[in-house]
């Protein structure tokens, strides 16, 4: 046991970053203290979930006593470093960085709806001011407009080579289906022998999409609903499938259900959804739903009718029971997929209502 | 689960029995794949070489219904090789004397015969576990879905209890839970013993309580399982309400269950499709569907979460706890005057001790793990840590037994059951998706190559798979994921009815079906 007063207590170790002495902790980076002080400090390959990677070196920053600027988010912070963030140097630096990037693109602009991530470099290039063409020339990427899969566009024509696709894959997922190959202009983002994802080791999680920043990966069916008029809302929920319950951000226009993006500060899964999650929501809006209640009539079919005659007739038959055959005749199974409010109620009908235990769910099966 | 999903990185070593955990919970998954990338060992138990099975230290792909063998034989070796955590057993436990003297007789070499894996591995199993600073247990189904499931998961407890892995970061006994909500629907009360809030209604001071609460007398008997209620149609039991079940599909030996259904003078189901289950009804009702709802539920972490509507109603469909209400307010029932999903929510706080401490709005931001039973608490992510609810952790002298069919000369393979990443239950919701028949366009029974040869049976074809209820023609998948002498298929797809041919025997404390043991017969489609 330390005695108390035994000694002086260490002093907190503080970089300074624009002027301003910040205290940080063992092992944090440069760009993590600038992101806690708010410093708008650009980048295209960072993703907080990830290894620092120092990819595109948008995030430099100046470091006194160093000879060229360098990347803050792979300079882990030591006592008395003195940073500065936004010089005219370092602005023109990270324009110039930008410009080379854009002149590799097809294009900057995608929609929305191709995936969380997806706006980050045109929002830089927006705030630099970096699509003047000033360089022109080759273009790198190639998309794989022959992959079929429902879920995940390729459209590498987008790629910067940020790597977060690869990363995330391997870091998060554990799963290192996606890989890269050659260098310079002629980098891939692929995966094992340059096939298919369904023929990789690719589960469809969708991570990939979430974090790549130009909608070179993008979420296919979402963007299936870009011409559905209306402003994108998102609505804060939870995952429809296992009992892992991860939180989603819901996107809608209107009436219409059009994507689900995993919800980045969600307790359960901090930004993870797997494919169900995260493709499978078509079913809430299929020709299927049931639109009207059903009863069945004397020609033993069921019909559509109203819901003031179908409620009738669900009492009337559980009434008729009762009268024949005893309260004790009647029994109630609750879901394990409807919210806690139908559960609720199922059993206060029972209970309160006829004073009966009889009531289970679905969880014996 | 014991302990929250965040405690995911912090065990030594990961103990996976029973969980298929890459395809049915795939972020919790994520978790334990990092932690291993991070240096953790992994145990896993399955039968099949399933996704964890090749990333584990150690892999017992043991004999289907072997559990509790393998189980009895890693405490005996824990007991035999001075593993037990002697303060945490003195301060916390009961009856170790007594299990450790029950133990001594079911040595690896016992269990070994019975679970068809090598003794020393169940001796390396013991080791590891038992010597990890923090174990953890996971469990799913596999685990649960026995004659012996109680005995299976007491036998969990026995091992955590001795070793001390439980009531610290990173351990505990870590049931994984199916469906979004199935922990919801137990808290709720929707379960013939207990009422909300897990208050045993054979307590008379329970039902003093929501006699209080309700003005209505409830009886004191516990009520039936769903499992002897769907026994009872036709005899016992005349009126239904099902909802959101498709029970034809889900639940073992449908002929039985397609003949209770239709054995009812009255059945009501609401759902949001006409399911296989819904085609029997007298009443059909249309329930909104998620993204459509406003709601609570709770994850396997025991985490209480709001469900938000993004979009209206598809039709005249209704909230589940709407058409509820309606019905009760119908049959002259008092005390169903909900205008919200919040009105009953927050009714339900009032009278549920685990919810005591929440409401509609403390819920907003997903913080809190049950039980939080004041205003003042912040939850409870980790349970047991300062103490066991009833005082001391008892162990329990279990035994092994059979599964209630064994396999023989008619029905020499053994069947087991389970689910497939993209497909969810019965199929109704990723049927409906979009998409996912890219990757599953329909179920096949895997079978191990040498099978498929001595069988002889054709990969790719259909074969016909029998037990003594029931028939199923389903394709054949040759593939060494499944060991010599057991298939496996899942349950998704109505037109391989899979539960045609399950429902063998119940757990006969919980009733929980035999699902992951079914001996079969299987054999090649006679030509013409």
């Amino acid at each position: 046991m330390i005695q108390q007063g035994q000694e002086e207590p260490a002093a907190i170790p503080t970089v300074n970053i624009d002027g301003a002495n910040v205290p940080f902790t063992e092992g944090e980076t440069l760009y993590e203290i600038c992101s806690r002080q708010k410093k708008d400090v650009p980048t295209l390959c960072y993703d907080p979930r990830l290894d620092p990677f120092g990819g595109c070196r948008l995030c430099v920053v100046e470091l006194e006593g160093a000879r060229n600027p360098v990347a803050s988010c792979t300079t882990r912070a030591t006592a008395g470093m003195k940073v500065r963030t936004k010089t005219e140097a370092i602005e023109n630096h990270r324009r110039t960085l930008l410009e080379l990037v854009v002149s590799e693109n097809r294009q900057v602009e995608v929609d929305e709806l191709a995936g969380y991530a997806s706006q980050e470099l045109k929002i830089l290039v927006e705030r630099y001011d970096a699509n003047r063409g000033r360089f022109q020339g080759k273009q790198s990427g190639q998309s794989r407009d022959d992959d079929d899969n429902p879920f995940i566009l390729r459209d590498y024509d987008q790629c910067i080579s940020c790597y977060r696709c690869v990363r995330v894959c391997a870091e998060q997922e554990g799963d290192h289906a996606i890989s890269v190959m050659n260098r310079g202009f002629d980098t891939r983002i692929t995966t094992e022998f340059n096939g298919l994802l369904r023929d990789s080791d690719c589960t469809f999680c969708g991570q990939c999409v979430q974090t790549c920043p130009t909608g070179a990966l993008a979420d296919k069916k979402a963007l299936k609903h870009v011409d559905v008029p209306g402003k994108i809302e998102k609505t804060r929920s939870v995952c429809p499938y296992c009992g892992v319950g991860c939180s989603v951000d819901l996107l809608s226009k209107g009436d219409k259900l059009v994507g689900v993006l995993p919800a980045m500060d969600g307790p359960a899964n901090e930004g993870a959804l797997c494919v169900k999650g995260q493709f499978a929501f078509g079913f809430v809006q299929h020709d299927d739903r049931l639109k009207t209640p059903m009863v069945r009539d004397e020609d033993g079919k069921l019909h559509a009718t109203s819901w003031d005659n179908a409620l009738d007739r669900a009492a009337e038959g559980l009434r008729a029971v009762v009268e024949r055959h005893g309260r004790e005749a009647l029994y109630a199974i609750a879901s394990g997929r409807a919210p806690h409010e139908a559960a609720y109620t199922m059993q206060k009908m029972m209970r309160a209502g006829w004073g009966l235990n009889h009531i289970d769910n679905c969880s014996r099966a | 689960m014991s302990n929250p999903l965040a405690d995911m990185d912090k065990p030594d070593v990961f103990f996976c029995i029973g969980t298929n955990m890459t395809e049915c919970h795939p972020v919790a998954a994520t978790r334990i794949k990092k932690g291993v990338a991070a240096g953790a060992k992994l145990i896993v138990v399955d039968p099949r070489q399933i996704e964890l099975a090749k990333r584990a230290d150690l892999h017992l792909p043991i004999r289907v219904g072997s559990d509790t063998a393998l189980l009895l034989a890693m405490t005996h070796v824990i007991a035999r090789d001075d593993l037990v955590d002697q303060s945490f057993t003195a301060e916390r436990t009961t009856g170790l004397e007594e299990f450790i003297e029950h133990v001594r007789d079911f040595s690896p070499e016992w269990a070994a015969g019975i679970c068809e894996v090598p003794a020393e591995d169940i001796e390396a199993a013991a080791r590891i576990y038992g010597q990890a600073e923090r174990g953890a247990i996971y469990y799913t189904l596999g685990i649960t879905e026995h004659i012996c499931g109680v005995d299976n998961v007491k036998s969990l407890c026995n091992l955590a209890l001795m070793t001390g892995h439980i009531g610290r970061e990173g351990t505990g006994i870590n049931p994984m839970r199916g469906q979004n909500n199935i922990q919801g629907a137990g808290d709720c009360g929707a379960i013939p013993n207990n009422y909300p809030g897990f208050q045993p209604v054979d307590d008379p001071a329970h039902q003093e309580k929501f006699e209080r609460l309700w003005g209505t007398r409830v009886d004191l008997e516990r009520g039936m399982t769903k499992v002897t209620a769907l026994e009872r149609c036709g005899e016992s039991v005349f009126g239904m309400v099902i909802n959101g079940e498709n029970t034809l599909l889900s639940d073992p030996d449908r002929a039985h269950c397609q003949h209770a259904l239709e054995s009812l003078d009255h059945l009501i189901v609401i759902d949001l499709f006409l399911t296989e289950t819904a085609k029997l009804a007298h009443v059909v009702l249309p329930a909104t569907a998620w993204a459509e709802t406003d709601g609570v539920c709770t994850n396997t972490e025991r985490r209480v979460q709001r469900l938000r509507a993004a979009v209206p109603a598809q039709g005249e469909a209704m909230p589940d706890w709407w058409i509820i209400t309606q019905i009760a307010k119908r049959l002259g029932f008092e005390g169903f005057d909900y205008e919200s999903a919040e009105d009953v929510f927050n009714e339900l706080c009032q009278v549920s001790p685990l919810y005591n401490g929440l409401d509609w709005d403390r819920i907003d931001n997903s913080e809190y793990h049950w039980p939080v039973p004041d205003k003042d608490h912040p939850g409870t992510p980790r349970l047991h840590e300062d103490g066991f609810v009833n005082g001391r952790g008892i162990f329990s002298c279990t035994t092994y037994r059979d599964p209630a069919e064994t396999i023989n000369d008619e029905y020499p393979l053994w069947l087991t059951t389970g689910r497939r990443l993209q497909s969810y239950h019965t199929h109704t919701q990723t049927g409906r998706a979009g998409g996912m028949e890219y990757f599953l366009p329909g179920e096949s029974l895997e079978i191990h190559p040498d099978d498929v040869t001595r069988l002889g049976l054709t990969d790719g074809e259909a074969c016909r798979m029998s037990s003594p209820r029931g028939t199923v023609d389903i394709i054949v998948k040759a593939t060494t994921k499944s060991p010599p002498g057991t298939v496996f298929t899942s349950f998704s797809f109505e037109d391989t009815p899979v539960n045609a041919l399950t429902g063998s025997g119940y757990d006969p404390t919980t009733h929980t079906a035999e699902l992951k043991v079914c001996p079969v017969r299987v054999e090649p489609i006679a030509a013409g």
